[in-house]
């Protein structure tokens, strides 16, 4: 604990010049959001601190690749901050077990959040929450509205609208079809799979009937994403095989591509690099008539330290991190991360209000590995990244991949077996 | 009298025994007893050799254990017939007397040696990247377009890469020990060698070569524990899947997935442990068998 101090000590003592008294506390805030550092330092941070004399907070992001294991030692070691960055489901639930997340089920302002929302930090049953929901991202195709113009192309809504327009944009060659690259691996399976998979599974309906063992992998709804995948890879661009993540959001961002596999966190990035107008559509329907699902996935959210040095100082900030304040400044000050607090946001970013429009005229569902599925070895979670990366590159039929799943989920998942 | 000479023996040996079983020994020998325990809810218990056979008895255990192994012998076997002839060909070169600027060569190839891994994987993964990269541009200049793929990114040739890769980086080692070597050799015996007529290459293959075998045994050894331990080129390059498909998975990455945990899998320290434990078993049978089939073999051929 006094290790926790010191570090927290000597962060701020370094980041703020020796600016706090004394007296004052610090809270340390873990996170793998390095992304958002500057707006944490400058607009989240000082807004809390004004309003709350003598509480100093000190955001100390680790990189996103890292933060699991990092976090886990640190936790282990007892040198982890105060506050601690949930990821959602079963990363969170394991250290609320471990009782190294504080229950923060009597939490005030949890009251602003509806069960939903708490779900991915509960415990299965529910009885205790153990980290204040921040925020979900939205999964959808964001485009290059000027190329679509310049090719006299319609934002598309049915699949069959979707592959024209690939093959109109591939034909005139201007542009890469769709920028998306397999070397990183999980953007084939969280904006590919799962970005269009709900409209296959319909959402919540087929999830929850998979976690209860009532549908396979192997099932048609499962399976017909990965063939939808197995088209893609025509469409990406040059040597996609090692193109990596951020290959492909520059490709986007310099005007070299037209369509973007998205989640909604890239708003913000893209509105500062892209010189173009962009527009964004929700997964396409097979049918025209058909009712949309989207991935509205809950995606982060805060905790305590459950051996914080500064326990009630810690939940002072949960509280108002809970409060309409905070969702109206996260959300404005991060398009794209969307609240999950019951009071309505109003949010002045012309991409994010399109994605959030969706939660108005689609079913919302989360991404169908997170919850409960990827408890045991193999990790379906991974062994979907895999599966969506062979089915793009052909090196394994889409069958196939969901046959190895179904295999791999039923070899230690009971209601599967 | 006994008693004195031993006690400023032991007072000497102190720091060093010390910190050495503190660094290495102790973590070394608690890694092999973490891997005898499982942990289920409530804590750990002890469950003998469950994890292994879990590891060589679970098909997929074991399937990702065999393809970390089968492609380490791979990473090795390229760096021990790319890396350590180039390393001997560049030692011969530079410790030829007429050679100019050896010592600026000499410094240019070691360089990469003192790079970080972080450093020589992502300047590898921008040099060969097929969108920014300027190995297909230069390619292209010399009208050779058609052989460039984007070679991390394919399972057939991403491991060999990442072993080229390494080689690049390490081919300094080998060159250095044996440029060493090389000097140290006695002038009289080659000139005895000049008198009875062998020159130039018989003179390397004949004199130069056995007596630089010890100094190449030494670096096999070197290269075969380092191998065996390499971790950190591939996380950096490939990260902790090492993709695609698993084609890049060494013992090291392996690993590091299984102890530490990646994305959704939560981390299983003792499962780890089990993996690190046979990364041991299989680094010590190596160097045993170098050390009593090959080092005093080799002792007695000198002499």
């Amino acid at each position: 604990m006094t290790k926790t101090r010191l570090a927290a000590l000597l962060l701020t003592s370094s980041l703020l010049g020796g600016a706090a008294s004394a007296e004052d506390v610090t809270l340390t805030i873990e996170s793998w959001r390095n992304d958002d550092l500057t707006i944490w330092q400058d607009k989240i941070i000082p807004a809390f601190e004004a309003a709350n004399p003598g509480i100093k907070v000190v955001f100390a992001p680790t990189a996103p690749a890292e933060y699991n294991a990092a976090l886990n030692s640190k936790l282990d070691a007892g040198t982890a901050g105060d506050l601690i960055t949930c990821r959602p489901f079963d990363a969170s639930l394991a250290l609320y077990e471990k009782g190294q997340l504080a229950d923060l089920s009597g939490l005030a302002s949890m009251a602003n959040f509806s069960s939903v929302a708490k779900s991915a930090w509960q415990t299965d049953d529910g009885a205790a929450t153990f980290c204040v929901p921040m925020a979900s991202v939205i999964h959808g195709f964001i485009y290059n509205k000027d190329a679509f113009d310049a090719l006299g192309i319609a934002v598309p809504t049915t699949e069959a609208e979707f592959f024209a327009a690939l093959d109109k944009i591939k034909e005139d060659g201007t542009y890469i079809p769709m920028a998306m690259g397999t070397n990183d691996q999980w953007e084939a399976a969280t904006m590919g799979y799962n970005n269009i998979g709900p409209n296959y599974w319909k959402g919540e309906e087929g999830r929850l009937a998979l976690i209860k063992g009532e549908q396979k992998l192997t099932d048609e709804a499962w399976v017909a994403p990965y063939r939808q995948l197995a088209k893609w890879g025509a469409y990406l661009g040059d040597g996609y095989e090692a193109q990596t993540y951020p290959d492909s959001q520059n490709l986007f961002t310099l005007g070299r591509a037209a369509v973007y596999p998205a989640g909604s966190w890239e708003i913000s990035g893209f509105n500062a690099q892209a010189g173009f107008k962009m527009g964004a559509f929700p997964p396409p329907v097979a049918n025209a008539s058909d009712e949309c699902y989207i991935s509205d996935h809950t995606d982060i959210a805060l905790g305590m330290n459950a051996k914080s040095a500064h326990p009630d100082e810690a939940k002072v900030f949960l509280d108002w991190v809970g409060s309409a304040e905070f969702a109206a400044l996260y959300a404005n000050a991060l398009p794209g991360f969307f609240s999950l607090n019951s009071s309505p946001v109003a949010m002045e970013d012309p991409l994010a209000q399109e994605f959030v429009s969706w939660r108005d005229k689609c079913h919302s569902t989360i991404r169908s590995t997170y919850q409960i599925l990827s408890r045991g070895t193999p990790n379906l979670e991974t062994e979907t990244w895999n599966a969506s990366v062979n089915t793009i590159k052909g090196t394994e039929t889409p069958e196939d991949a969901g046959k190895r799943l179904q295999e791999g989920l039923a070899s230690w998942y009971a209601p599967q077996q | 009298m006994a008693g004195r000479p031993r006690s400023h023996i032991i007072i000497f040996l102190a720091p060093a025994v010390l910190v050495y079983t503190a660094v290495m020994i102790w973590p070394l020998f608690n890694t092999l007893r973490l891997s005898l325990y499982v942990s289920e809810a409530g804590g750990r218990h002890f469950a003998g050799l469950a994890n292994f056979r879990t590891l060589f008895g679970d098909p997929r255990w074991s399937a990702s254990f065999w393809n970390a192994l089968g492609n380490n012998v791979w990473f090795f076997i390229i760096h021990m017939i790319v890396q350590n002839p180039i390393g001997i060909a560049l030692a011969a070169i530079l410790s030829h007397p007429r050679l100019r600027f050896s010592a600026f060569y000499r410094s240019a190839i070691f360089i990469p040696t003192i790079l970080s891994f972080v450093i020589v994987g992502f300047a590898w993964k921008l040099i060969l990247s097929p969108i920014w990269g300027i190995a297909p541009g230069m390619l292209d200049a010399v009208g050779l377009k058609s052989l460039f793929a984007p070679w991390l990114g394919k399972e057939e040739y991403a491991l060999t890469t990442l072993a080229l890769i390494s080689v690049w980086q390490f081919v300094g080692i080998p060159m250095m020990l044996i440029y060493a070597a090389l000097l140290s050799i006695p002038e009289e015996v080659l000139e005895a060698g000049e008198i009875d007529g062998l020159t130039g290459w018989a003179a390397f293959w004949k004199i130069k070569l056995p007596l630089i075998l010890p100094s190449i045994g030494i670096i096999s050894i070197l290269t075969f524990v380092g191998n065996f331990n390499a971790f950190d080129l591939i996380y950096a390059a490939q990260g902790a899947l090492a993709g695609p498909n698993f084609s890049t998975d060494i013992l090291g990455t392996f690993l590091y997935r299984t102890f530490f945990g990646f994305q959704l899998q939560l981390g299983d320290p003792h499962m780890g442990s089990a993996i690190a434990t046979a990364m041991f078993v299989i680094i010590l049978t190596g160097v045993c068998i170098y050390l009593w089939g090959i080092q005093t073999r080799m002792r007695r051929y000198q002499f």
